[in-house]
């Protein structure tokens, strides 16, 4: 910084320093819409016990950060990544032996009173490690050995978290594979990925003998449809039996394997719930234990997703107002300070709300894809997909298990949600991106 | 490389995009398409919760309450709170053992969960009130004490005219499209029950926010919904509560019934079925308890003999006959028969009482003698009728003559389950004697036998119609409603004036002064009554009923009918006595008191004295007599055992309390359907 009359206001963002401070505001509105008890205002902001006056404190704390950070020099970043990812690695293993058990998570480590969860901050570092790699010369993600290191290092930390019983936050590090995408992963991946998925939900929607024979008519159709190409190539049509019998091995045998031997029986409960169907289970298999628990989660999992979808339902078209909202205000609706926070709006300010902060998040998100593509590094436009991505899969997911679309996944809502490893993650994650923006003619490596 | 990043930064959105716009469509159908999430919303979040109005009070003719209401207690329980209390003294107070105490614990927590306060025990005794009430403070806030209004009859009476207040059952909920809500209270009998939308008043109704432990956190949208409650209205009644009281006093220790009406107004003043119950038995915690032995009980004080209960009138029902025949025009006042003591008309003699020559020579000595010969002959001069041709049409139209006079139907009284009595039809006797009778097959219906039945309050509104020379009002209680409205219309029928005959008042007045004859000089000589013109009639039907499956002539039941002053009625009594006799023997005097004592507001010594002969003799069928002693010894063994039990501190057996439940439950269907055997058993 040798440049004395340095300006940290020079190329920021504002817009998008606006909307991060509008939904940070509404955050702490919500939060307080729904833990406020007729107490003191001011006492119960200024007394640190309430949640929203916590969340305040969190908020300062990220605005002090966002300064540091607006204050640093971007060639930090990308001088300091890789090391960051190391540290954000040890953290993670630090969490086993350090952890404390807190609602059925190994997630979190302790300080007196404050809680930091590795997993969410980890975030950052995978982020600024991806684009580091991503951006060093020589390399294409063509390449099989790129794939391979661009995968690794998004998988070892979710596969860490996995093990801290953090499913949720794990499956936010697939939204890099959008990063990747970008950044040049054959469009194959993409197409296939999309396939698989919808071959999945399928399996969970379908009886298992109709959707066979429903593919196998698909790919006697698609025979019958290119014969003139087929009795050209015999070779095309051992593509297509390849790929209808990969499909019917995928949801006669992976998806049952997958879900009765990879991921808890109550994790396949709360997928099936989605869909309002029950997971049969396999009583040889299963401990007693483990059916026991199925039945309370599934019982919760129902209950919350219930409930969530009484409070948004009931707040109609323009919502019940502030402070108004019974469902809300009286506990109906578990965990609503945190990954259910979006009840709140739902309840508070009905369709309009939630269609004005949907707007907003999906305002930001391409106006952080909007900033990758004007960036002349590639590290910047790297880390700026990967900023939009993880806000992408947040919102959805969150906002989709509330309205009962998607599974119930316990993250949280960036920036609104009550939680300080949260909102320091997002804050940091995102005022990063903003310093990287304002030095964006700079190319950084 | 760059064409392809374009294309793909735009897929990449393109992604996001149709991401949020599943969203957005989502929302969409959640919070616009469908009003089912506020439904559940106010459901969830909302508690309805209803205040009870005081129910109005029911006052006699002279302004004393005789329905009113009082205080009593139950206990609460709130399970939450109870950490760290004295529960051993709350079941020292209450005399339960602990496991008791963890039974009501549990069922509570299961009505209402744990945050909610729940009733502990119902109804305090006072003993065990004041007992709380001094150490209460030991146990709040797990435990205290709240206030219910009950229901109370001061006088101890009419406790079949009144009725009583129960809890809704099922069936009601659904009847009533859920007006009524679980553990709500109603009116179940008498009078309770037919003024229920007046006497309950209006119900309040408060709505609350609650939060998700179901615990209130205050009103909601600033009870903007909420309504007060408005208390019931009081009702005035013709009832002389002094004289139901003496009524009550004459019918003890006998089955039968006493009505009495004032026939300018078809107000009743007394209705009194013997045996009766004091109501306050059915008011306060042991109400279940005495509710299932009142049940049992085979004398059936629950029953209300004055409007249910069915008998032959016998030769109370001759001058209804003879007004029959003189509406007809087929005999007039001087028409005679020469009655040797027998009828001698059909194929079988009908005896006479009388036997001396010239006892019928007109109507007013056939009726003054009970002639049964003569009510035999204008009995068959009706049917025969020429102007109606056939026998059928001659029995119809006399059918149609006794409905009218309210026989066979249903008079309308403000009670619940009046009963119609019996006058049969055509078609009874053409089943039983196919098609082929004469006016001599039913002959004995001239003398009110056979198959015709009244019941006592038909009887007394027969009494009515000839002191009013021709028309009536219905049988009534209820003279006017406080505070009345427009929308009061349920007295309105009572203001309806019945003409039944066209006879002239020249020849009520024949039958009137036959009437005081009978009661001067005839049959009902105990009944005379000093300075006062009584019109009387006795009766003494002839009974059957089935004894273990066999049919058997059962003693006759005593009846007689009057009203008073002859020249200007101001009342009309019926009384009927099971198994009594003649009816000059019983009926007779106990009308006679009832009359004298309407009529002087007061008795003498002398006929006081008489009140305690009959009240102390007691006239009841041996059989019913022995099966009341057994079910007595019973419930006396019952007793004893309990209060050994709570002596001993032996809790009740789970067997024992759902065996119990179970007796109770039967009796409660067994009252459900009307057993007529059992009436004269």
């Amino acid at each position: 910084m040798k440049n004395n009359s340095f300006d940290i206001s020079k190329g920021v963002d504002w817009a998008l320093v606006l909307v991060y401070v509008i939904l940070v505001v509404t955050g702490i509105a919500s939060i307080f819409a729904t833990t406020y008890r007729d107490e003191n205002i001011l006492n119960g902001f200024l007394s640190l016990t309430t949640d929203y006056s916590r969340q305040t404190l969190y908020f300062l704390i990220s605005a002090v950060l966002a300064i540091f950070i607006l204050l640093t020099d971007s060639k930090f970043y990308t001088a300091t990544a890789n090391i960051f990812y190391v540290f954000g690695i040890i953290l993670l293993i630090l969490v086993f032996p350090f952890h404390t058990d807190v609602k059925g998570t190994k997630s979190i480590i302790r300080f007196s009173s404050f809680q930091l969860q590795p997993a969410e901050l980890c975030k950052i570092f995978v982020n600024l490690a991806l684009a580091k790699y991503l951006s060093s010369r020589d390399i294409a993600l063509s390449k099989l050995k790129t794939m391979f290191i661009a995968a690794s290092l998004v998988l070892i930390p979710a596969i860490l978290t996995i093990m801290q019983s953090e499913t949720g936050l794990a499956l936010v590090y697939f939204s890099f594979f959008l990063v990747m995408y970008r950044e040049g992963l054959p469009s194959a991946f993409l197409s296939i990925g999309f396939s698989l998925a919808v071959l999945v939900v399928l399996t969970l929607l379908i009886d298992q003998d109709i959707l066979a024979v429903g593919l196998t008519l698909l790919a006697g159709f698609v025979v019958f449809l290119f014969k003139r190409q087929i009795s050209r190539r015999k070779s095309l049509f051992f593509v297509v039996f390849a790929i209808w019998a990969f499909c019917v091995g995928v949801q006669r045998f992976a998806v049952p394997y997958f879900f009765n031997h990879v991921l808890k029986p109550y994790q396949v409960q709360r997928i099936y719930s989605t869909v309002g169907k029950d997971f049969q289970v396999d009583t040889k298999t299963i401990s007693e234990e483990d059916l026991k628990k199925i039945e309370e989660k599934k019982k919760a999992g129902n209950y919350n997703v219930k409930q969530s979808k009484i409070a948004i339902g009931s707040g109609g078209f323009f919502g019940k107002g502030l402070l108004k909202g019974t469902q809300t205000r009286y506990d109906f609706v578990p965990e609503q300070r945190t990954d259910f926070i979006f009840c709140t709006i739902g309840e508070g300010f009905g369709f309009i709300g939630s269609l004005l902060l949907l707007a907003l998040y999906l305002f930001m998100i391409f106006r952080v894809i909007r900033i990758a593509e004007r960036q002349r590094s590639s590290f910047s436009r790297c880390y700026a997909y990967g900023v939009a991505s993880v806000l992408f899969f947040h919102v959805f997911i969150n906002v989709g298990m509330t309205i009962g679309i998607v599974p119930v996944i316990g993250i949280p809502l960036p920036f609104m949600s009550y939680g300080g490893t949260a909102q320091i993650t997002f804050t940091v994650l995102l005022f990063i991106l903003i310093r990287l923006d304002a030095d964006r003619q700079m190319i950084l490596r | 490389m760059p064409a392809i990043n374009q294309s793909r930064q735009n897929v990449i959105r393109l992604i996001i995009g149709i991401s949020f716009s599943i969203l957005i469509i989502r929302l969409l159908f959640l919070q616009l398409a469908s009003s089912k999430y506020d439904l559940l919303a106010i459901d969830n979040a909302v508690s309805k919760k209803v205040i009870f109005p005081e129910r109005g009070i029911v006052f006699d003719r002279k302004g004393k309450s005789i329905l009113e209401n009082t205080q009593t207690y139950d206990l609460m329980i709130l399970p939450t709170q109870l950490k760290g209390l004295d529960t051993q003294g709350v079941c020292a107070i209450l005399k339960i053992e602990m496991p008791e105490f963890k039974d009501r614990l549990i069922s509570a927590i299961i009505k209402n969960g744990r945050y909610r306060p729940s009733i502990f025990e119902a109804s305090l005794s006072t003993e065990t009130f004041v007992q709380l009430q001094e150490n209460i403070y030991r146990f709040e806030p797990g435990f205290f004490l709240q206030e219910r209004p009950i229901r109370s009859y001061p006088y101890k009476a009419a406790a079949q005219v009144l009725g009583y207040v129960g809890e809704v059952d099922s069936t009601i909920l659904k009847r009533t499209n859920f007006f009524y809500q679980i553990g709500d209270y109603m009116g179940l009998s008498g009078l309770e029950r037919f003024y229920e939308p007046i006497l309950m008043g209006q119900r309040g109704v408060r709505y609350q926010v609650k939060d998700n432990k179901n615990r209130i956190v205050g009103p909601y949208e600033q009870g903007r919904f909420d309504s007060i409650a408005i208390a019931g209205r009081n009702l005035r009644t013709y009832m002389d509560i002094d004289l139901q009281v003496l009524a009550e006093r004459l019918l003890k220790n006998k089955l039968g019934a006493i009505v009495a009406i004032e026939p300018k107004t078809g107000g009743i003043l007394a209705l009194a079925s013997g045996p009766t119950y004091d109501p306050n038995q059915l008011t306060g915690n042991q109400r279940r308890n005495n509710f299932s032995w009142l049940l049992r009980d085979t004398s059936r004080p629950l029953f209300n003999r004055a409007i249910k209960g069915q008998y032959p009138p016998g030769s109370t029902i001759k001058p209804i006959q003879a007004l029959v025949a003189l509406d007809e025009g087929v005999i007039t006042p001087n028409f005679g028969l020469n009655c040797r003591g027998a009828y001698l008309g059909c194929r079988r003699p009908i005896s006479c009482e009388e036997k001396f020559a010239g006892h019928a020579g007109n109507l007013r000595l056939a009726l003054a003698h009970s002639c049964n010969s003569y009510f035999s002959h204008i009995y068959r001069l009706a049917i025969d009728n020429p102007n109606e041709r056939t026998t059928v049409n001659g029995y119809l139209r006399w059918k149609r003559y006794m409905n009218s006079f309210g026989l066979g139907v249903k008079l309308g009284v403000d009670l619940p389950s009046e009963d119609r009595g019996y006058i049969p039809d055509t078609s009874f006797y053409n089943r039983i004697y196919n098609k082929s009778w004469s006016s001599c097959t039913n002959v004995f219906l001239g003398i009110g036998q056979g198959e015709m039945q009244a019941t006592p309050l038909q009887m007394a509104n027969l009494m009515s119609i000839i002191a009013n020379k021709g028309y009536y009002y219905i049988p009534h209680f209820v003279k006017s409603i406080d505070d009345p409205r427009e929308s009061d219309t349920i007295l309105n029928r009572y203001k309806i004036k019945h003409n039944v005959t066209n006879i002239p008042d020249t020849i009520y007045n024949i039958v009137q002064m036959a009437m005081q004859d009978v009661v001067e000089s005839g049959t009902a000589r105990g009944a005379r009554i000093e300075g006062i013109a009584m019109s009387g009639k006795t009766g003494t039907a002839e009974n059957y009923g089935i004894i273990y499956g066999k049919r058997e002539k059962l003693a006759n039941h005593s009846w007689f009918v009057c009203f008073a002053p002859r020249e200007n009625p101001k009342i009309a009594v019926a009384v009927v006595v099971e198994n009594a006799g003649f009816g000059s023997t019983w009926a007779g005097p106990m009308a006679s008191l009832m009359v004298e004592k309407y009529l002087k507001d007061t008795l003498s010594q002398a006929r006081w004295k008489e009140v305690e002969r009959i009240e102390s003799k007691e006239i009841i069928l041996p059989i019913v007599k022995a099966k009341r002693a057994a079910l007595d010894s019973l419930r006396l063994q019952r007793l004893r055992n309990d209060l050994l039990r709570r002596q001993a501190f032996l809790p009740l057996s789970p067997f024992d309390k759902k065996n119990h439940e179970r007796i109770i439950l039967a009796f409660h269907l067994n009252a459900l359907k009307p057993d007529h055997e059992e009436q004269f058993i």
